[in-house]
């Protein structure tokens, strides 16, 4: 083909097809519109300031652990362990500050190791000991959630420093904390996924792990990096948790939150074949369960229908996603 | 007439597999089906089979329409396929493959296994076979597999028998068992429509050919007084010469050095080198360890003993990286699944060789990738509209040609090429071929393992024969031709 033909078409691609694209690519963006647009007819309350910051804030914790997953899944992986890591980080920031004293920061540094390391194991477990995502997870699930019960006896660790509590419930220019960490993350990862190198060979393992091997691809290495990836935004997300109310409750905190997670990254495009997944799919999943249980909740709807209509959706939004 | 099959038209998205094609068969006929890969000859069979359905066209049995609308209903008329993988199930007997799906019953509900196992004999026997109806499949030689996947379809009293490359995977022993098998089935009457790339064979029993280029009918004619090369000249549609490159004979100093490498129980004592402007062909039946071979030099997997030598220096790849980083390039037989990412763009599969030099700080710099993947797409003329497309979109062709746009943007300076023109068309195959020759002409080195005799003796300028995970013999291109290849390959 000539040059200028491809230039040519350049041109006409970029200025005629940038909607379709749009479609093709975030399809699940309008799917997001339609529902905003129906949010707002049906409740006057629904587009206030309060009620956006709400809704943001609501979804800020499950959105940064779909964010790890979509990395996971995108690889062809799943995390299940994401909410016990959660409550098991949750358990370290909080036990380091009451029983040991620490300062908040190293605190919290201490429980984003935790999510490091336990998103290590998980990824050792699937690389060198070959065991399938989903049984290696499972098993994480359960040993994470039991560190942290038994640490606590099965009860709640409450801080006793007020600064701490700050960071889930103070505001920055009117936004909340929570909102502008799960910002801040959001274009992290995305630069992280959609830019890098390391990025790249996500798609391309979670594609073909046999052409990635071949292709000079360090397929171990890429998947240990992105269960790590996994356990730190579950980590990140712990912080949140436990500072809303300074305290974190070792039998609650963090549960179903991987199914959550897992949901949110399913209506946003990903295949848990692998290969498929965007993190802005991602972000607008996070915001349609959240708008949806938002505006089930100002019209009153019984809480106990909710997972029925989750549930739909989560059907609807793969049924949609198979066009091709 | 049992078959005739009229003006058969299929598409497959944008592409023409089958252009009005027709084809005719008598009764206790063998009729070679010929064609180079890609030609339709799968195609046409998969209609017969009622795998795929007909755009146009007519199908009539012993004279009368029928439309053949699932495998089921196929198989109902008598037709059966013996495909080029066998379809059987490994762990279980003989007898139970072969009335899989519909087992004698007793008492409507629990399968009678003495009923099943004394049919299996009484068929075995027909056919002079000496097999145990109660053996477990995956303790038979491949060509004793092959024989219950006969047995099998005969069972079903099968009036046409199709064979897609049945002396593929066999020993010449076994072969010769397989066309006495063919000659009692005609002798009874039925019909048989033959696949084979091997010309030779063709001559030895079939009675009329019909040949198929690019989806389009050829010619049916008598086998008797054709000669081997009067096919392969219908089949390619020109003289075949005209389709190679001349080979070049400057070549340089050696690259790689292969000593006594083994690796049990794929290949044993395998001992060669390469250099730089050569193209060397490794020619051999199916599981002659030929893949197993360069998958290992490869880094791929693990040598029992032996070493390798890379530019004269001992080295040790552990992982298809260290190759790769080296400067071996690998294309696959099976591109889709080994070769290939699907669902990403025409770009990205070209770049993922060399991320290293399209980006800076680990972030990839899109216009620098652009403009590597656009020089080497342009080189190679692959025919794509946009360089962001998914590289499922398109044809076999045009991702052969990404597949080996990858390895030279990886600059690399060997190519293993495994299978490289299987499945795509004649045009795209020359084209191949001409890059084959441009990239020894640049001073690469190219190791070739194909299926496809002719081409191995087009291109290379050394063809080496594996038997059984061993180098039978080594054959300069001036004295190789497919006589001399075949006894080697054969192991007699």
């Amino acid at each position: 083909m000539s040059n200028a033909v491809t230039e040519l078409n350049k041109t006409q691609t970029k200025e005629r097809n940038w909607l379709k694209y749009l479609w093709e690519q975030y399809s699940v963006l309008f799917a997001l519109i339609v529902l905003i647009i129906f949010a707002s007819i049906l409740s006057e309350h629904f587009l206030s300031i309060t009620n956006i910051t709400n809704v943001l804030r609501q979804v800020s914790i499950v959105g940064i652990l779909s964010l790890g997953m979509t990395f996971v899944i995108i690889l062809g992986g799943i995390d299940l362990s994401v909410g016990s890591v959660l409550a098991m980080s949750g358990t370290v920031v909080m036990a380091s500050q009451v029983t040991y004293s620490t300062s908040i920061p190293v605190s919290i540094v201490l429980g984003l190791m935790c999510g490091l390391i336990i998103g290590l194991i998980n990824g050792l477990m699937v690389t060198y000991g070959k065991i399938t995502a989903f049984i290696a997870t499972l098993a994480m699930m359960t040993i994470a959630r039991s560190i942290a019960l038994f640490y606590a006896d099965a009860g709640a660790i409450s801080g006793l420093n007020s600064t701490y509590a700050k960071i889930g419930n103070a505001y920055v220019f009117g936004i909340p904390i929570p909102v502008i960490i799960f910002v801040i993350m959001v274009f992290l990862s995305y630069i992280v996924l959609e830019k890098t190198v390391y990025g790249r060979h996500v798609y391309a393992v979670g594609g073909n792990a046999q052409a990635a091997r071949l292709s000079a691809i360090s397929v171990f290495r890429v998947t240990i990096i992105s269960y790590m990836i996994c356990g730190f935004t579950a980590a990140v997300g712990s912080i949140i948790e436990t500072s809303r109310l300074n305290s974190i409750s070792t039998s609650t905190s963090g549960n179903m939150y991987e199914l959550d997670a897992i949901a949110a990254v399913i209506i946003g495009g990903a295949s848990l074949s692998g290969g498929r997944g965007r993190i802005l799919g991602t972000l607008f999943g996070v915001l349609i369960l959240g708008v949806l249980s938002n505006t089930m909740n100002l019209l009153n709807i019984s809480p106990y229908l909710q997972g029925v209509v989750k549930g739909l959706i989560i059907v609807a939004a793969v049924l949609l996603q198979k066009r091709d | 007439m049992v078959l005739e099959m009229i003006g058969i038209n299929k598409g497959f998205f944008n592409v023409k597999a089958l252009n009005n094609v027709s084809l005719n068969l008598q009764k206790g006929e063998v009729h070679a089906l010929v064609g180079e890969n890609g030609a339709g000859k799968s195609t046409l069979m998969k209609i017969l089979a009622g795998i795929y359905q007909p755009d146009e066209g007519e199908i009539r049995l012993n004279g009368k329409q029928v439309i053949l609308s699932s495998p089921n209903v196929s198989q109902n008329y008598g037709i059966s396929i013996i495909h080029q993988e066998l379809n059987l199930i490994p762990n279980m007997t003989v007898a139970e493959n072969i009335f899989l799906g519909r087992e004698p019953k007793k008492l409507g509900l629990f399968s009678n296994i003495h009923h099943m196992n004394r049919e299996t004999k009484k068929l075995l026997e027909r056919f002079d076979l000496n097999l145990d109806p109660n053996a477990i499949v995956s303790s038979l030689s491949i060509g004793e597999q092959q024989i219950v996947e006969i047995a099998k379809a005969m069972s079903r009293n099968a009036e046409i028998l199709i064979m897609d490359e049945p002396t593929a995977v066999l020993e010449e022993r076994e072969v010769q068992k397989l066309f006495d098998l063919i000659y009692q089935f005609k002798n009874q009457g039925v019909s048989i429509i033959y696949i084979s790339h091997r010309l030779n064979e063709l001559k030895r029993f079939c009675d009329r050919l019909t040949v198929l280029r690019d989806g389009q009918f050829v010619k049916t004619l008598p086998m008797e007084g054709l000669t081997e090369k009067e096919i392969a000249n219908l089949m390619v549609g020109r003289e075949l010469n005209e389709l190679y490159p001349a080979i070049r004979n400057t070549i340089g100093e050696e690259i790689l050095r292969v000593e006594s490498l083994t690796r049990k129980p794929n290949f044993e004592d395998v001992s060669f080198s390469v250099k730089r402007g050569e193209i060397i062909g490794f020619a051999g039946l199916i599981g002659a360890g030929r893949t197993e071979l360069v998958r290992t030099i490869f880094g791929d997997w693990r040598p029992d003993g032996g070493a390798i030598f890379w530019k004269g220096k001992k080295t040790d790849f552990r992982s298809p990286e260290d190759a790769v980083k080296a400067g071996i390039g690998f294309a696959t037989e099976d591109r889709k699944h080994t070769g290939l990412f699907l669902d990403m763009s025409v770009s990205q599969n070209i770049s993922v060789t060399c991320t290293r030099k399209v980006s800076k700080w680990h972030f990839i710099r899109k216009q620098v990738e652009g403009k590597l993947v656009q020089r080497n797409i342009e080189q190679l003329n692959v025919k794509v509209n946009k360089i962001t497309n998914p590289v499922k979109n398109l044809s076999g062709g045009n991702q052969q040609k990404v597949v080996l746009a990858k390895w030279m943007a990886a600059e690399s300076e060997l190519f293993i090429l495994d299978e490289p023109t299987r499945g795509i068309d004649v045009g795209a195959k020359g084209e191949i071929y001409e890059l084959i020759s441009q990239l020894a002409a640049e001073g690469k080195a190219v190791i070739i393992i194909s299926s496809d005799l002719p081409e191995l003796l087009g291109i290379c300028n050394r063809i080496l024969v594996m038997y059984r995970g061993q180098i039978k013999g080594e054959l300069d291109h001036s004295i190789a031709n497919e006589q001399n290849v075949m006894v080697l390959a054969a192991g007699v």
